[in-house]
C-alpha cells in the first residue's frame, strides 16, 4: 500500500428530517429542512407524458413561454419580481414531466411561492411572446441538432423505440412552426394541474411554516389533469450497427443502450455495481482501457437513466475518426469480458463505496437534495431510500454483480448507433460487426 | 429615482484558519460539520498564461500528467484511491492557476493529503504517460471544440484579437503542433519551476478538526523540499484605443455567432471598479428583466441568446490583471451583426447616460449575492473558493466580504463601467457559420 493511509472510522450523517402534506388540491408537498446556506431550492414536477404526435412541440413551447407573462406582470416585469428576491426559476420539460426548478433566499420563499402561483394558475402566453419563443426554438433545435451527440442520441431512441413517446424527445421544426399560442394555452389548462404534482422545498427554513404558507399561496391553483395514456415501452430490438454520416467529423459519436432495471427491483443495487465496474466512474474497466492506456478518448461513460415507463442502460463515447473500429472493437471486449467472466471483490468493494460516497455527496447540498427527492418521488420513493441505500450496495455479493454483469451488458443485446465521417469509418466498423446505413 | 439607500444582503461567515509551512505551502483551514464530507484542494499559481512560447495548451498538458502518478503511487492509483474511499476528484487549468482537487468522505481526510502531498513531491513523468496523456488531451479539445459547434467559442479565438501578448493571446488549450512538440523535460521543468509548494494554496475544509487537520498536513507536505516561488510578471495590457475585428470559421456551425471583448480594471487592484463592472454584466444579460434580453431577444428579436460576463470561463474572480468583459450572441440572420453591435451600444450608453432605473441595481445585486451564496453550498466548492481567494486576492477572507462590497457599490460607478465600454475599446469576433441548417 506504499504508505497510503487507511481510512479512518466514517462518521454518521446528521439525519434529516422529512415533513410531507398532501394540500386539499391534491399537490403532494415535501419540506426538508437543511440548513447550510440562507436559500431555499424548490422543485415542482407535473406529469407531462402524452402520446400525441404535438405533445413535444406544443409541451417545449409551453416550457420555453410560461414565465413570459402572469399576474398582471408582463415578461420582464415577472422576471424583475423574480430577481428582486435573489430567485430564480426556470422550466424545462421531457417525454416524463414538466419540471418547474427554483432557488431564493430563504427570507424570500413566501414571495417566490405568490410569484409561482400566478404562473400555475394565471401563465397568460401573450400571442407575440410565444411567437417569440417559437422562433427561438427553432433555432435552438438548429444548435442542437448541429452537434453529433444530439444527432447520435435521437437516432438511438428512434432504434429502441420506434414510435413511441420516448423515442421524439426534441420535437420537429415541423411541428413548432404549426403550434400556436392557442394549442399552447390549451395544453397549459389541461395539464399544469395540482393533483399528481410534487413539489420540493428543501433549505435553511422551518417546515410546518412553508407547508402552511405553500398552502396559502396555491391556494387558487386547482385541478386535475387526465392521466395521460402513453403505451408500455417496446422490446428493442438491438439490430445492426447503425452508421450516420457526417462528413467531415473528426470523431465518432457512438451510443449504445437497452433496457435496465428500476431502482425498485431487488437486483438494482447490483446492476448499479456492475455499471460502475464497466464503465459508470473513472476507476472503470472501459475508461482504463480506451483512455489510459489507449488513449481513443477523453473519457467514456455507461450510466443508467430512469424513466418513468422503464429504465435503460445507456453507453456513449466519443473516439478519433481513425481509431473508430479499433475502440468498438475494445468496447465490445469489455462488454464480453464482463458478461462471460466473474467481476472481482476488489471491483465490487471499490465500486460501493464509490456509490454510497457518491450519493453523499450528490445529496449533501439543498440542490442536490431537492432534485434527488423531486426525481425519486416519481416512482414513489423518498429520503428513506436516499438513507436505506448504503444498507442495500453493502449487501451485494461479488456473485451478484456478475450476474447481473452477465444479463445487462451482453454485447449482444444492446442496440449501437455511431454518428461520424462515414467514408472513413464504415469499412473498418464493417470487418467487426454489421453495418447498416442510412441516407 | 428613489432615495438611495443600503440595502443589506446575507453574508456567508466562515471560521478561517491560515498556517503557512516552513516549505512555503499556504494552507487554509475551514472547519463545518454539518456533513462528513471535506473538499481538498490544491492551486498552483500557474496558469495558461505561463505557457512558454512554442508550447501552447502545456499548462492543461502538464494537468494531465498529474494524474499518472507520483512518489509512493503508479499509474492509475491516485483515481483509485480517491473512488474507493467514496470520493471524487479532478482538476482544471485556469488563465492565472491550476487546480487539483477532491471531494471525500471526511474518513478520508488523511488519505486525500497524502494524495495531494504524494504528486506535489514527485509526479511520474515518463514518456509512455505522456504519449498516451497527449491522445486523450487531442480528443478533449476534438470533442470541445474541433467536433462540436461553438467548441471553444469565444474564450479560444477570442483573446487573440482582444489581447496583445503573447501570454495572454496564445490558444489556451493548444495547437496539436505544439502539444506534439512536448517533452518529458520540458515537464520536468515546468514542474519544477511552478510547482514549488511556495508556489501553492492547500485549502481544506468539511468535517474536520482544525489543529489535527494542520498536523495531517504539516506531517504529509512538510517534508516536501523548499524552492523558490517563481516572480510572477505583470501580465496588463493598457485598454484598446481602435475597435478590432476578426472571424472565425466554425465547420458545425449551424447560424452564426458573435463575441466582443473588452479589457477592463484589474480585479484584484482595482476590486470596487471590478465589482461594478461586474455589475454591470448581470444588469445587461441576466434574466428576461435585464438590458439586452429584453432590447436584442425580446423587442428587436435580432439574436436567440445573448450573454455578458467577466473572466474568459465566466467566473469573475478567476484571473487577475488583464480580465474581459466579454458578451456573446448567437443570431439567425448574418447580416444583422451591424445591428447588434449597434444596439448593444445604445445600450450601454443609455446606462452611462441615463443610469438605472428605481431597483435595478438592487435587484441585480440580491440576485447576484445569492448566486454567490448557492455556489458555496458544497463542500468542494467552497474549498475551491477559499483556495482561489487566496491565491488571487491573497485573502480568503474576502468571499465573506463580497456582498457588503457589492452593497457598496453605487449606481454611478456602473454607470462610469458602462461609459467605458465604448465601441473603440473592443474586440469584435465574428463566428462564421459553415455549418447546415
Amino acid at each position: 500500500m506504499s504508505g497510503v493511509p487507511e481510512l479512518t472510522a466514517p462518521r454518521k450523517p446528521r439525519r434529516l428530517g422529512v415533513t410531507e402534506r398532501v394540500t386539499e388540491h391534491g399537490l403532494r408537498v415535501i419540506v426538508v429542512r437543511k440548513p447550510g446556506v440562507p436559500l431555499v431550492e424548490m422543485r415542482l414536477r407535473l406529469p407531462f407524458a402524452s402520446a400525441r404526435a404535438t405533445h413535444p412541440a406544443h409541451s417545449a413551447l409551453l416550457s420555453d413561454a410560461m414565465l413570459t407573462g402572469a399576474g398582471g406582470f408582463d415578461r420582464a416585469g415577472l422576471a424583475a419580481a423574480v430577481q428582486a428576491l435573489g430567485g430564480d426559476v426556470s422550466v424545462g420539460v421531457d417525454a416524463d414531466r414538466l419540471l418547474v426548478a427554483g432557488n431564493v433566499l430563504a427570507a424570500n420563499l413566501r414571495p417566490l411561492l405568490n410569484l409561482l402561483a400566478a404562473v400555475l394558475s394565471d401563465a397568460t402566453y401573450p400571442d407575440d411572446e410565444v411567437c417569440t419563443e417559437r422562433e427561438r426554438l427553432v433555432e435552438k433545435l438548429a444548435i442542437a441538432r448541429s452537434r453529433a451527440g444530439v444527432i447520435a442520441g435521437e437516432a438511438l431512441a428512434h432504434r429502441m423505440w420506434g414510435q413511441h413517446p420516448y423515442a421524439r424527445g426534441l420535437p420537429q421544426v415541423d411541428a413548432v412552426l404549426a403550434s400556436t399560442p392557442a394549442q399552447v394555452r390549451k395544453l397549459h389548462l389541461a395539464l399544469v394541474r395540482p393533483r399528481r404534482a410534487v413539489l420540493v422545498l428543501v433549505g435553511d427554513v422551518s417546515p410546518s411554516r412553508v407547508l402552511d404558507q405553500v398552502e396559502a399561496a396555491l391556494a387558487g391553483w386547482t385541478g386535475v389533469a387526465p392521466v395521460g395514456r402513453v403505451p408500455v415501452l417496446p422490446e428493442s430490438e438491438p439490430g445492426r450497427l447503425l452508421v450516420l454520416d457526417r462528413p467531415g467529423s473528426v470523431q465518432s459519436s457512438m451510443r449504445m443502450g437497452a433496457a435496465a432495471l428500476s431502482r425498485t427491483d431487488a437486483r438494482y443495487p447490483a446492476l448499479q455495481l456492475a455499471n460502475l465496474i464497466f464503465g459508470g466512474y473513472f476507476s472503470s474497466r472501459w475508461t482504463e482501457n480506451i483512455r489510459e492506456d489507449k488513449g481513443y478518448t477523453y473519457g467514456p461513460h455507461s450510466r443508467i437513466d430512469h424513466n418513468v415507463l422503464g429504465s435503460t442502460l445507456m453507453f456513449d463515447v466519443e473516439v478519433a475518426t481513425e481509431v473508430t473500429a479499433a475502440a468498438l472493437l475494445e468496447t465490445l471486449y469489455e462488454l464480453g469480458r464482463i458478461a462471460s467472466l466473474p467481476v472481482t471483490k476488489a471491483e465490487v468493494d471499490s465500486a460501493r463505496q464509490y456509490a454510497i460516497g457518491s450519493l453523499a455527496l450528490s445529496t449533501a447540498t439543498q440542490a442536490g437534495l431537492a432534485s434527488t427527492l423531486c426525481a425519486l418521488a416519481a416512482f414513489g420513493l423518498g429520503l428513506d431510500w436516499v438513507t436505506g441505500h448504503p444498507g442495500r450496495l453493502a449487501g451485494v455479493g461479488v456473485d451478484e454483480v456478475s450476474a447481473a454483469a452477465a444479463e445487462f451488458f451482453a454485447p449482444a443485446r444492446l442496440t449501437s448507433v455511431v454518428v461520424g465521417d462515414a467514408q472513413t469509418i464504415t469499412a473498418p466498423l464493417s470487418a467487426l460487426v454489421s453495418v447498416t446505413t442510412e441516407p | 429615482m428613489g432615495v438611495p439607500r443600503q440595502i443589506t444582503l446575507p453574508s456567508p461567515t466562515f471560521d478561517l484558519t491560515h498556517h503557512t509551512l516552513h516549505n512555503g505551502l499556504r494552507v487554509v483551514v475551514a472547519p463545518d460539520r454539518s456533513a462528513p464530507v471535506i473538499g481538498v484542494a490544491v492551486l498552483y499559481d500557474v496558469g495558461i498564461r505561463s505557457e512558454p512560447e512554442g508550447r501552447t495548451g502545456f499548462a492543461h498538458l502538464f494537468e494531465h500528467l498529474m494524474f499518472q502518478g507520483s512518489a509512493n503511487l503508479d499509474k492509475l492509483e491516485h483515481f483509485r484511491y480517491v473512488q474507493s474511499s467514496g470520493g471524487t476528484f479532478n482538476g482544471s487549468t485556469h488563465f492565472d492557476y491550476t487546480d487539483y482537487f477532491e471531494a471525500l468522505p471526511s474518513n478520508a481526510l488523511e488519505r486525500g493529503l497524502f494524495l495531494e502531498a504524494d504528486r506535489m513531491t514527485s509526479p511520474r513523468i515518463t514518456e509512455e504517460n505522456l504519449a498516451n496523456q497527449l491522445e486523450v488531451v487531442k480528443n478533449e479539445i476534438r470533442v470541445n471544440v474541433m467536433n462540436r459547434p461553438y467548441g471553444g467559442f469565444p474564450w479560444i479565438v477570442l483573446p487573440g484579437v482582444l489581447f496583445d501578448t503573447f501570454a495572454n493571446s496564445h490558444n489556451g488549450y493548444g495547437g496539436f503542433d505544439d502539444l506534439e512538440r512536448a517533452t518529458v523535460d520540458d515537464a520536468r521543468d515546468f514542474f519544477t519551476r511552478y510547482y514549488a509548494p511556495a508556489n501553492a494554496v492547500l485549502a481544506v475544509a468539511g468535517d474536520l478538526d482544525v489543529d489535527q487537520t494542520i498536523g495531517l498536513v504539516e506531517k504529509h507536505f512538510g517534508a516536501i523540499k523548499k524552492r523558490r516561488a517563481p516572480k510572477r510578471p505583470s501580465f496588463g495590457e493598457a485598454p484598446l484605443s481602435a475597435e478590432r475585428r476578426a472571424t472565425h470559421d466554425d465547420p458545425h456551425a449551424p447560424i452564426p455567432a458573435v463575441a466582443l471583448g473588452y479589457r477592463v480594471p484589474d480585479p484584484v487592484g482595482s476590486l470596487d471598479e471590478h465589482l461594478a463592472h461586474v455589475l454591470l454584466a448581470e444588469a445587461l444579460s441576466e434574466g428576461d428583466a435585464s438590458r439586452l434580453q429584453q432590447r436584442l431577444v425580446q423587442r428587436d428579436q435580432l439574436v436567440t441568446d445573448v450573454a455578458a460576463y467577466i473572466g474568459e470561463f465566466g467566473d469573475p474572480f478567476d484571473e487577475r490583471d488583464p480580465t474581459a468583459l466579454t458578451i456573446t450572441a448567437h443570431y439567425p440572420d448574418a447580416a444583422s451583426l451591424e445591428a447588434i453591435l449597434r444596439a448593444i451600444d445604445e445600450e450601454l450608453a443609455r446606462i452611462a447616460e441615463d443610469g438605472l432605473v428605481a431597483g435595478e441595481l438592487d435587484r441585480v445585486r440580491t440576485r447576484l449575492v445569492s448566486m454567490l451564496l448557492r455556489s458555496l453550498d458544497a463542500v468542494l466548492s467552497r474549498t475551491l473558493n477559499f483556495a482561489k481567494f487566496e491565491l488571487i486576492y491573497g485573502r480568503a477572507e474576502l468571499i465573506a466580504e463580497l456582498p457588503a462590497r457589492l452593497a457598496a457599490v453605487t449606481e454611478q460607478s456602473v454607470r462610469a463601467a458602462a461609459a467605458q465600454l465604448r465601441p473603440d475599446r473592443r474586440a469584435v469576433l465574428e463566428l462564421i457559420a459553415g455549418g447546415t441548417r
